[in-house]
């Protein structure tokens, strides 16, 4: 009797239960429905219009003109520029994370008192706002008053509205902001490394820097590598922090791409932009994810 | 030879400990000037030298959610010891509070803490139960392509802010959802969504499948042995992925600029756009400042465990 009882439930169990392929679709198709009604769909419709003229302050439909946009842009030495000062700041700024962050790790890779407290308070620059943190540090950048200007003995040196000091001055936010991320994987990585190759390389005497070279860079370098690439992709889409410290003269193709299309209202041509910064991205995503599934299969 | 190594070890302690607290406090003295801004009277503020020590006030706090206007003459006595303390306080900087009847009026500055705090917390809330419900699909079923559909589904992530908002301001502008709550909970939640799977993929990952097998053969539904079993071992990953996505949706900015600015404005575009006219009143900025940053810093601490899996969609678990 008790088991006909059992095994009747589990009849009725499975009858109102849904089988296992129903609850795959019904957990899965939703977020894929989302991502594209609200990701894909959009960046279709703006496809359509980077090979059209159209403005959307004005009451005209668009204009189909090829690929005009994209030659147009390509031949614009405006946007070259744009282009340009990007590369320049993801160089300095990236550059700048990887060395900063990785000298924090290996400064931090020991045992002090108070350590978790120490990681985390370090951390806590790329937690916040970057717009937030853009416009906190214009007020430490201010020429006549700012508390930078006044410890480093500088005068009145101009920072955020020099043609040229503004972008390094930028960086610096950046890499105040994002050094932390470099040294939380390096940190990963360097607790990672079997203290017993240290014992060994100590036993053949080897120097320091050998051992550096040969031990502790090779086995943190992948993860070295993902803070690269992920920091190098972020950077090319910096928007946030130049626009509110320095628009004019830090002027990065995010920023170049929402002057096109929010201010001056050049849709089909902002669009063609897009997707050019758009394929630049994807390829980046595509290394990205690459280190990263090699790194979560070890 | 293990003599030299401590040798060496002892001599380069003190050293180290010594370099630490001095980045230490360098990384943190940004912090530390934007937190004491707000705390000091406006011509402390901007004094040369920097004043680093100082009598803290509140005043800028009671001027960031209030509206005032200069005086034109000092106030009468009567009108001064009528007042309240904190309205005294902004008596004596020469500003008086604005008073509808007997209302005081407020600034901007409390709605858009609102705003911020409404669309965080709606958008957290469905990007991280939409993104759990399918981790676990990706974590349990046999799916066709699934690397390609977890990485399309990053790839959604990694878009720059303003080539998405391009299309999206267009089709808002059709649908009247430009400056709405429901407009920019929609991006959040898009936003989000690709990293609370990746993230959650990771945690659910690691409950074994056993559990639920058990379960199923208890005379379980897969859909109980989801919500008694792996929704209590996943608790812990749900909130450390909820409490990222409530801070990405907390600090975005460029969203919020283009596409809101006035009813559902939220803080990040708000904060610097009081600098608009005239002399900027960094005291009050930097009030401003502190309060939308607190959250972020409590949240930190509780997270200091999972920030690696955080900042590598999952991919790093320590």
């Amino acid at each position: 009797m008790a088991v006909l009882a059992t095994l009747e439930s589990d009849t009725r169990a499975a009858a109102r239960g849904w089988s296992d392929l129903t609850i795959r679709n019904a957990f899965i198709l939703p977020t894929i429905a989302f991502l594209v009604i609200f990701n894909i769909f959009p960046l279709l419709y703006s496809l359509g219009f980077s090979f059209t003229q159209y403005r959307v302050s004005l009451n005209q439909p668009a204009e189909f003109i090829g690929l005009k946009n994209y030659s147009d842009l390509l031949s614009d030495p405006g946007i070259w520029q744009n282009f340009t000062i990007t590369a320049q700041y993801v160089i300095v700024s990236v550059g700048g994370q990887m060395i900063v962050g990785f000298g924090l790790a290996l400064l931090l890779n020991r045992s002090f008192p108070f350590k978790g407290l120490v990681t985390t308070l370090l951390l806590l620059p790329m937690m916040l706002s970057m717009a937030v943190v853009g416009l906190f540090w214009k007020l430490l950048y201010d020429p006549s008053w700012g508390p930078i200007n006044y410890v480093l003995g500088l005068g009145k040196f101009e920072w955020l509205t020099h043609p040229t000091n503004a972008l390094f001055a930028v960086a610096i936010t950046d890499i105040w902001m994002w050094s932390p991320f470099v040294m939380l994987l390096s940190l990963a990585g360097l607790s990672a490394i079997p203290k017993h190759l240290y014992e060994a390389a100590a036993i053949d005497r080897a120097s320091s820097w050998y051992t550096f070279r040969r031990i502790t860079l090779p086995l943190v370098a992948p993860l070295l590598l993902i803070a690269l690439i992920f920091r190098t992709m972020e950077a090319f889409k910096a928007f946030d922090l130049p626009f509110i410290m320095s628009t004019a003269n830090v002027e990065t193709v995010a920023i170049a791409l929402y002057q096109m299309a929010f201010q001056g209202w050049d849709t089909g041509r902002a669009s063609a932009l897009a997707y050019i910064v758009l394929i630049v991205v994807l390829c980046i995503t595509n290394i990205y994810v690459k280190y990263l599934n090699k790194i979560k299969e070890r | 030879m293990a003599a030299v190594t401590s040798r060496a070890q002892q001599f380069g302690r003190p050293i180290a400990i010594i370099a630490i607290i001095a980045v230490t406090l360098l990384f943190l003295s940004p912090i530390y000037w934007i937190a004491s801004t707000a705390f000091k009277p406006r011509d402390v503020a901007t004094s040369v030298p920097p004043t680093v020590i100082f009598e803290p006030e509140i005043t800028p706090f009671i001027k960031l959610f209030t509206k005032r206007v200069g005086l034109r003459e000092p106030p009468t006595e009567e009108a001064y010891e009528a007042a309240p303390w904190w309205e005294q306080a902004v008596l004596d900087t020469g500003e008086r509070i604005l008073r509808v009847g007997e209302d005081v009026q407020l600034s901007q500055y409390p709605n858009r803490f609102a705003n911020s705090l409404i669309v965080s917390v709606i958008s957290t809330i469905l990007a991280v139960s939409m993104g759990t419900i399918t981790a676990y699909g990706f974590s349990r079923f046999k799916i066709k392509g699934e690397g390609d559909l977890l990485f399309f589904i990053l790839s959604t992530r990694m878009l720059p802010p303003v080539v998405v908002a391009i299309p999206m301001f267009l089709m808002y502008r059709q649908f009247g959802l430009t400056d709405t709550h429901l407009g920019l909970i929609i991006l959040y939640t898009a936003f989000n969504l690709s990293f609370s799977v990746w993230l959650m993929k990771g945690f659910i990952d690691e409950i074994p499948k056993e559990y639920e097998e058990a379960a199923l053969i208890d005379g379980y539904t897969r859909m109980q042995a989801f919500f008694k079993i792996v929704l209590p071992e996943a608790a812990t990953g749900i909130a450390a992925t909820a409490v990222f996505c409530f801070i990405t949706a907390w600090n975005e900015y460029a969203f919020a600029l283009i596409m809101t600015n006035r009813r559902a404005q939220t803080a990040p575009p708000f904060i610097p756009s009081q600098m608009g006219s005239g002399l900027p009143e960094w005291t009050v900025i930097a009030a401003g400042t502190v309060l939308f940053l607190l959250p972020v810093a409590i949240f930190t601490f509780l997270l200091r465990n999972h920030l690696l899996r955080g900042v590598t969609f999952g991919a790093i678990r320590k």
